[in-house]
């Protein structure tokens, strides 16, 4: 006669589930230990075939271009819900910005968009200087668009090297860090620092360019396309890149604008929108350039915009090259910026000028101002509030990176894991700037 | 998942906008206004405070509770189409008499036009304004980050929480004036509150609801969901 | 004492170099030889300093040439924890458990000014220094560090490979802070002890 024995297995699990139900199935077996019937499980909600996956990937993880997590609640490989983290790098810079002279917040820009530091310099000695209505020079204007223009190709730079390395192609990494190494020695012999460059102040640069600089960057500028060609020669038209780039992550040009997105993200989808074309700054709307605008938004139109944006960029610093003229590189104002040396030791006024400036700082009229430039990642403004003291009372950075993440969970929708890191590598994140 | 192969636009700028140039000269009070803050004080006179002209940036003060009004208006008129929400963030300033003011950036790609809306909130009350999430998307990040760091509500946003400090960070709203620079706790009750906020278990319980699958997570899974683990191996 | 070390930890002094054995510090030579020619690590990367450690990892300055190409993302695989950037609060038990969740032996090189000790971040927002949290054997500083700097603070981490005993256990042990030590003293007893002259738990110091 056949007895009832329940085999028990030992699980880490209860075996229960939140109803009290048996999730395991009792195994019914006879005297000799031959299996007879089985008990039926207890039936499922017809929906949950399959049960969902919440995985976690970040904060640490090499394909999350910093210190992002995304939960992913995925039906096998599929994502169905995307819920990003972010803060991992909070650094509290707007509430330090209180505490800083105006001149002192320029190393916070370099640490923000760590990958675009000049640029930042830039767009924060740009805002800072309409705060106190002065205009830089002519030269100064030249040499930002140059730096302006170097930042831009660095930090595509890394985009590629990082993108490509994120789908699979590991050597275009090693050539874009290297042309990268090219531009890390022009800046270095123009400030000193390779990637926190600290380049602007307010009313002026840190410092003319040095002799041979420009000759430099003319040879930078033969060599740098050929490498441009050598990875577009790889890339572009091949199989497995085009096989995981195209229709995934795509956005409409009016989703685009409703979230925000800017910079390549937004061009890829179809939106017009380059801030130097729009609303110009350091006389952009005199260089002759041409900006990419892509159709379809997904991640191989935003790969295309930034390739051309690379040869572009190199075209407007050939004509910035040309049109460099000379000329004082500060404003004559010391009590803005420092005069020079051989004033501040020798005249009794600059050397005072030199001291104010330098222990309390140059102070603005009350007022607020917004400048906003086209980064790499899309529209970085500087939003100032002054009241009349040498610290803001706000400084507000305008984040293109966050606004563009936010709309990841959007654009993951129903595709796979492997996708959600060649979207999230499209984007073009910095945590620095996200987090702040 | 939109299919790309049906939605090819192109949006730009207006054939008829104005050319861009680089600004020169800016005054720094008066100087020509955009004219939307002109259209906006002839359709809302009751919500209108006040318009200025800062560095050439034209700014509108509008009462807290037309906000959100002004803000459709400016996105679906057709002269206006102010379509790009730029920024949303709040000012306090030093002198403890002037009110927190929350600030909207708006662009219009169409017509090539800025302009800037603050709305001002009386410190002591309850800070609170109406989300432009409705129409606006972009806005859900931003506004999660101006409750963050200055404790403003922003009514009818999806899901409104501390997005760059841990969600139960207690020191306070760092950006506030009164918050000093170093936070209010000492530097070993920071770190002990930093590690003992378990990165796991932070999850708002309408995440893992809506998910579906909390219920056929295995239960020592649920309870360190809930908070109830201990880190260490 | 407030730390706690685990049950089976023998503290043993190792005989002086001219009393040593000579099998023990063959072996000795060749396992930390193996450890430091082939540290994998762990790279931490936050900020800057991350961009960097990519540079040096890079054709130019290349890591390969000290064994160290094959970044470990996994910590369970990893040998030296970089923690290259800085790390703000939201990141301390992150790190904290990546360091737990890497097997022995393990080292940690604290890569720029910010994981130093804080670097220009002063604030609310960030953990002065990432020795409050794990212990870190070789600090590089730097804002960011340049690649022969990151390079330096590489090769005198070998060096202090190198000079490991096999006998001294004391560095192979990892010990918990113990939750019931006496040195935990809430601040206003701190605030009472230091009372002619002020204490620095109170960091809300001169108006800034």
């Amino acid at each position: 006669m056949a007895t009832k024995r329940t085999v028990d297995v030992a699980l880490s699990t209860t075996g229960l589930d939140s109803q009290g139900r048996p999730q395991r199935v009792p195994l019914v077996t006879d005297e000799s230990g031959n299996v007879t019937t089985m008990e039926a499980p207890p039936a499922l909600e017809p929906e949950l075939e399959g049960e969902h996956m919440l995985i976690n990937l970040g904060p640490q993880h090499p394909a999350t271009h910093g210190v992002l997590r995304l939960v992913l609640e995925l039906d096998g490989e599929t994502v169905v819900r995307c819920i990003p983290h972010v803060g991992y790098l909070h650094c509290g810079f707007e509430k330090i910005g209180e505490y800083r002279q105006y001149n002192q917040i320029i190393p916070w820009t370099d640490r923000e968009d760590y990958l675009n530091s000049p640029g930042n310099n830039v767009a924060f000695a740009l805002g800072a200087e309409r705060l106190f209505g002065i205009e830089c020079t002519e030269r100064c204007k030249v040499l930002r668009v140059i730096a302006m223009e170097m930042s831009r190709i660095m930090s595509h730079l890394v985009w590629l090297g990082t993108t490509c390395i994120d789908i699979g192609a590991f050597t275009p990494f090693l050539w874009s860090f290297q042309e990268r190494e090219n531009i890390y020695n022009l800046l270095e012999g123009w400030c000193g620092a390779r990637l926190t460059t600290s380049l602007t102040r307010v009313g002026g640069m840190i410092a003319d360019v040095p002799d041979g600089w420009v000759e430099g960057l003319k040879g930078f500028l033969q060599t740098f396309p050929k490498t441009i060609a050598e990875v577009d020669r790889m890339v572009t038209r091949n199989g497995i890149w085009v096989g995981r780039t195209i229709g995934i992550g795509a956005m409409s040009a009016t989703e685009a604008l409703n979230y925000g997105l800017s910079g390549p993200m937004a061009r890829a989808s179809g939106v017009a929108y380059d801030v130097r074309k729009d609303f110009p700054y350091l006389d952009y709307e005199t260089y002759d350039f041409d900006v990419p605008v892509g159709t379809t938004g997904d991640v191989y139109d935003r790969f295309l915009v930034r390739m051309e944006e690379l040869r572009q960029s190199v075209r407007i610093l050939e004509q910035a090259v040309a049109r460099l003229p000379d000329g004082p590189v500060n404003i004559d104002d010391p009590r803005i910026i420092l005069p020079s040396k051989t004033k501040a030791t020798t005249e009794m006024e600059s050397m005072i000028h030199h001291f104010k400036v330098v222990m309390e700082g140059p102070r603005p009229p009350i007022g607020e101002s917004y400048v906003a430039v086209e980064s790499p990642k899309g529209e970085k403004g500087y939003y100032m509030v002054s009241d009349g003291t040498s610290k803001p009372v706000r400084w507000r950075i305008r984040p293109p990176s966050f606004v563009n993440l936010s709309a990841i969970p959007k654009m993951v929708e129903g595709h796979l894991l492997s996708d959600v890191i060649a979207i999230n590598a499209s984007i073009d994140i910095v945590m620095g700037e996200i987090d702040r | 998942m939109t299919d790309p192969a049906t939605v090819p636009q192109t949006v730009g700028p207006a054939p008829n906008a104005p050319v861009p140039k680089t600004p020169k000269n800016i005054p720094h009070r008066g100087g020509p206004a955009n004219a939307s803050a002109a259209r906006i004080k002839e359709k809302f006179p009751s919500a209108f405070v006040r318009a200025d002209v800062v560095w050439g940036e034209t700014t509108v003060f509008v009462r807290p509770d037309a906000v959100f009004d002004v803000i459709q208006y400016l996105h679906d008129d057709p002269n206006e189409q102010y379509a790009y929400l730029s920024d949303v963030t709040c000012v306090e300033y030093r002198d403890l008499e002037q009110p927190l003011e929350v600030v909207w950036h708006l662009r219009s790609i169409t017509w090539r036009a800025f302009i800037r809306i603050k709305a001002q909130l009386t410190k002591g009350a309850r800070l609170s304004v109406k989300s432009v999430w409705p129409i606006y998307k972009g806005a859900d990040w931003l506004e999660r980050e101006c409750y963050d760091m200055f404790g403003v509500e922003f009514e009818g946003h999806p899901d409104l929480r501390r997005i760059l400090m841990w969600e139960q960070y207690k020191e306070g709203f760092p950006l506030r004036k009164d918050f000093p620079l170093r936070g209010r706790f000492s530097r070993a009750e920071q770190l002990r509150q930093a590690l003992a906020a378990n990165p796991e278990a932070r999850y708002s319980m309408e995440e893992l609801q809506i998910a579906d699958a909390f219920e056929d997570l295995p239960s020592d899974m649920r309870k360190r969901l809930l908070g109830g683990e201990e880190t260490g191996e | 004492m407030g730390l706690v070390a685990r049950p089976d930890h023998r503290v043993v002094s190792y005989a002086p170099e001219s009393q040593e054995g000579w099998v023990t510090s063959r072996l000795d030579f060749l396992v930390n030889w193996a450890r430091a020619g082939s540290l994998w690590p762990m790279p931490f990367g936050t900020a800057c300093c991350a961009i960097e450690f990519m540079a040096t990892a890079a054709s130019r300055f290349d890591l390969s040439r000290f064994g160290m190409e094959r970044m470990s993302f996994s910590p369970r695989q990893a040998d030296v924890l970089i923690c290259a950037g800085r790390v703000p609060f939201k990141l301390a038990p992150v790190i904290r458990r990546i360091w737990q969740q890497m097997p022995q032996p393990k080292w940690c090189i604290s890569m720029g000014a910010c994981a130093s000790s804080g670097g220009m971040f002063d604030n609310y927002a960030v953990v002065q220094g990432i020795d409050t949290i794990i212990p870190v054997d070789v600090y590089v500083p730097g804002c960011p560090p340049r690649p022969e700097g990151l390079l330096y603070g590489i090769m005198m981490l070998q060096k202090k490979v190198m000079n490991e005993r096999m006998s001294d256990q004391a560095i192979r042990s990892e010990m918990e802070p113990d939750p019931s030590s006496k040195l935990y003293i809430p601040p206003p007893v701190i605030d009472e002890l230091s009372e002619p002259f002020g204490n620095s738990v109170h960091q809300t110091r001169s108006g800034l």
